[in-house]
């Protein structure tokens, strides 16, 4: 079982989240040509090693985290909330 | 090498076994072949097979990281059909059923290839209505399918969960009379000495770390036992498909690598004479029995990216409680075995076969949940795309730049999220 330990709720069992899918990918503009769309929609590094992922705290606080993982040793790093805003209040505010 | 027949299993019968020769040898690598295809699974060594026998391409090397059939052609569950919904895919798995029909005589090595039908159960009106059309799309394409009613599908098999409370109640199913089950492994040692007799070398315990490239162009590969040289390469790794891209420079693909599940029960006696699936909002399941008796059966991926080759707990429970709600009576019996292989989940469900920006590079990729019943045909496709350099007509929709030209090729309708389809 892999375990993410939410800023908010502390360690759980990855069976509470949802995951997300690479947390790299940005969406360009709306105007922007079709090969950059066809980048950030369908394109993927899909490393074997590190990686920076979404994952939905559902079935907890149901804040969206952004997860360093290793997607061979699954070994998490880092975990964040995805959410700049909420980073900045709950982390930075007490 | 000897060809096997009733009378060579009496001969060596008479004389205690002492006369088989090795399948296939175990060459040193040459320095340079006509076409290198990296990874020695199912789809590598039958592209290996078809190139030698249908186009007489036979200097050929197929290198393998660790052992034949090591990867997701030895760890799959093994359900061969050709029941999809949209024509260019049903028609592409039909051509490698047929195949599949006379593979044992073809490569005088028995795969164990059993068509003893395949039921796609559905548990909504709208369910059934989605099979109709499925069943007329493979119809249409003179494919024999038909539908099931309730009754008919309680006849077939009578010990399914039939009662007023079950969770998915049955009310029909999809009956493909052709589908079935093949031994996993057998299919890759009978392609790997097919291809060999005919001159391929098989490199195992060879991993591929570079691929080579001048001017735009593939040349070779870097390997664990040196530099080989190629006209052309092709490659079929599988879940590895991002990492050994990426030796090309190709550092982004519609692809991501998940792990899927398998499990096999203790031995039991005949049980299941057919091969069951179904597919319902929060479940995914599909199970048939081996020949030694065990029931073999899966359900959905992990549902991560992961090139790790083990599963994780809460998919065991998953699988475990879909097994209970259609067939009860498993209850009872004890696991055997589990595992996982890493599974190249495409953006739209659906295979890749196909030219690269690198020029004499070809891949062979996205095979999801539905690979090992491609064997055949992707092998088949597949040398001829490499030696011919351009798609033939069943394979031209299976390329790469399909997703950037609008022409996805999505099966269940589940959008550019790998871990849905
Ligand atoms: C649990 C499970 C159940 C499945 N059930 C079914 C099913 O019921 N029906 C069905 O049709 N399909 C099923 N599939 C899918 C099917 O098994 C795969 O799509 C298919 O086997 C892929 O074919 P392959 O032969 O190319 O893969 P593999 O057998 O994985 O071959 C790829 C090979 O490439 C090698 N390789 C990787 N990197 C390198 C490198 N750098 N250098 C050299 N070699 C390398 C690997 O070692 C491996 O042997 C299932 C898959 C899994 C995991
Ligand atoms: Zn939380």
């Amino acid at each position: 079982m892999i375990r993410i330990t939410c800023p908010f709720c502390g360690e759980r069992d990855h069976s509470e989240f949802s995951y997300g899918g690479d947390a790299t990918v940005a969406y360009p503009a709306l105007d922007a040509p079709v090969e950059d769309w066809n980048a950030a929609v369908y394109e993927r590094r899909n490393p074997r090693g590190p990686h920076k992922e979404y994952w939905h705290h559902l079935n907890g606080c149901r804040s969206w985290l952004v997860v360093e993982r290793d997607t061979l040793t699954h070994e998490v790093g880092k975990v964040e909330f995805a959410h700049p805003g909420l980073r900045e209040s709950v982390e930075g505010g007490a | 090498m000897s060809h096997y027949s009733v009378w060579s299993v009496l001969r060596e019968g008479l004389r205690g076994q002492t006369g088989w020769d090795r399948a296939w040898r175990d060459p040193e690598p040459k320095p340079e072949y006509d076409v290198v295809i990296i990874g020695g699974g199912g789809h590598g060594l039958a592209t290996a097979y078809y190139l030698a026998k249908n186009h007489g391409i036979t200097n050929v090397a197929v290198v393998e990281k660790g052992w034949l059939g090591g990867g997701n052609t030895g760890r799959n569950t093994t359900i061969v059909r050709s029941n999809y919904a949209l024509p260019v895919s049903t028609q592409f798995y039909e051509h490698s059923v047929q195949l599949w029909e006379n593979l044992s005589h073809d490569l005088n090595y028995n795969v164990m290839f059993s068509q003893r039908g395949q039921l796609g159960l559905f548990h909504t009106p709208a369910a059934r209505d989605g099979a109709a059309k499925r069943v007329n799309t493979m119809n249409a394409c003179g494919i024999e399918a038909s539908l099931l009613n309730r009754d008919q599908v309680i006849r077939m098999v009578p010990h399914l969960d039939y009662s007023e409370n079950a969770r998915f109640p049955i009310i029909g199913a999809v009956l493909q009379k052709r589908a079935g089950t093949a031994r996993h492994d057998a299919v890759a040692w009978g392609f790997a000495r097919g291809a060999d007799q005919r001159g391929v070398d098989i490199l195992q315990q060879t991993e591929v770390t570079g691929i080579l490239r001048e001017g735009g162009k593939a040349v070779g590969v870097e390997t664990s036992r040196g530099t080989i040289r190629a006209k052309k390469v092709g490659v079929a790794v599988a879940g590895s498909t991002g990492h050994v891209m990426a030796m090309a420079g190709i550092e982004r693909l519609p692809i991501e690598s998940h792990k899927l599940q398998a499990f096999v029960s203790e031995p039991l006696k005949p049980l299941l004479d057919f091969v069951i699936g179904y597919g319902a909002p929060g479940a995914h399941f599909y199970i048939s029995q081996s020949d030694k008796g065990g029931m073999v059966f899966g359900g959905d991926l992990d549902f991560y990216n992961s090139y790790a080759q083990r599963g994780n707990l809460p998919i065991v429970q998953d699988v475990a409680e879909c097994a209970m709600a259609i067939m009860p009576c498993l209850g009872r019996v004890k696991l055997l075995r589990h595992w996982a292989g890493i599974m190249d989940m495409s953006m739209d469900g659906t295979h890749i076969m196909s030219k690269t920006p690198v020029d004499k590079l070809y891949m062979n990729a996205g095979w999801c949940y539905g690979g090992f019943k491609a064997t055949p045909a992707s092998g088949w496709h597949f040398a001829d795309l490499i030696a011919n350099d351009r798609p033939d007509e069943l394979t031209a929709a299976f390329s790469l730049d399909r997703f950037e030209r609008g022409y996805a090729i999505d099966e269940k309708g589940m959008g550019p999220t790998p871990k849905l389809h």
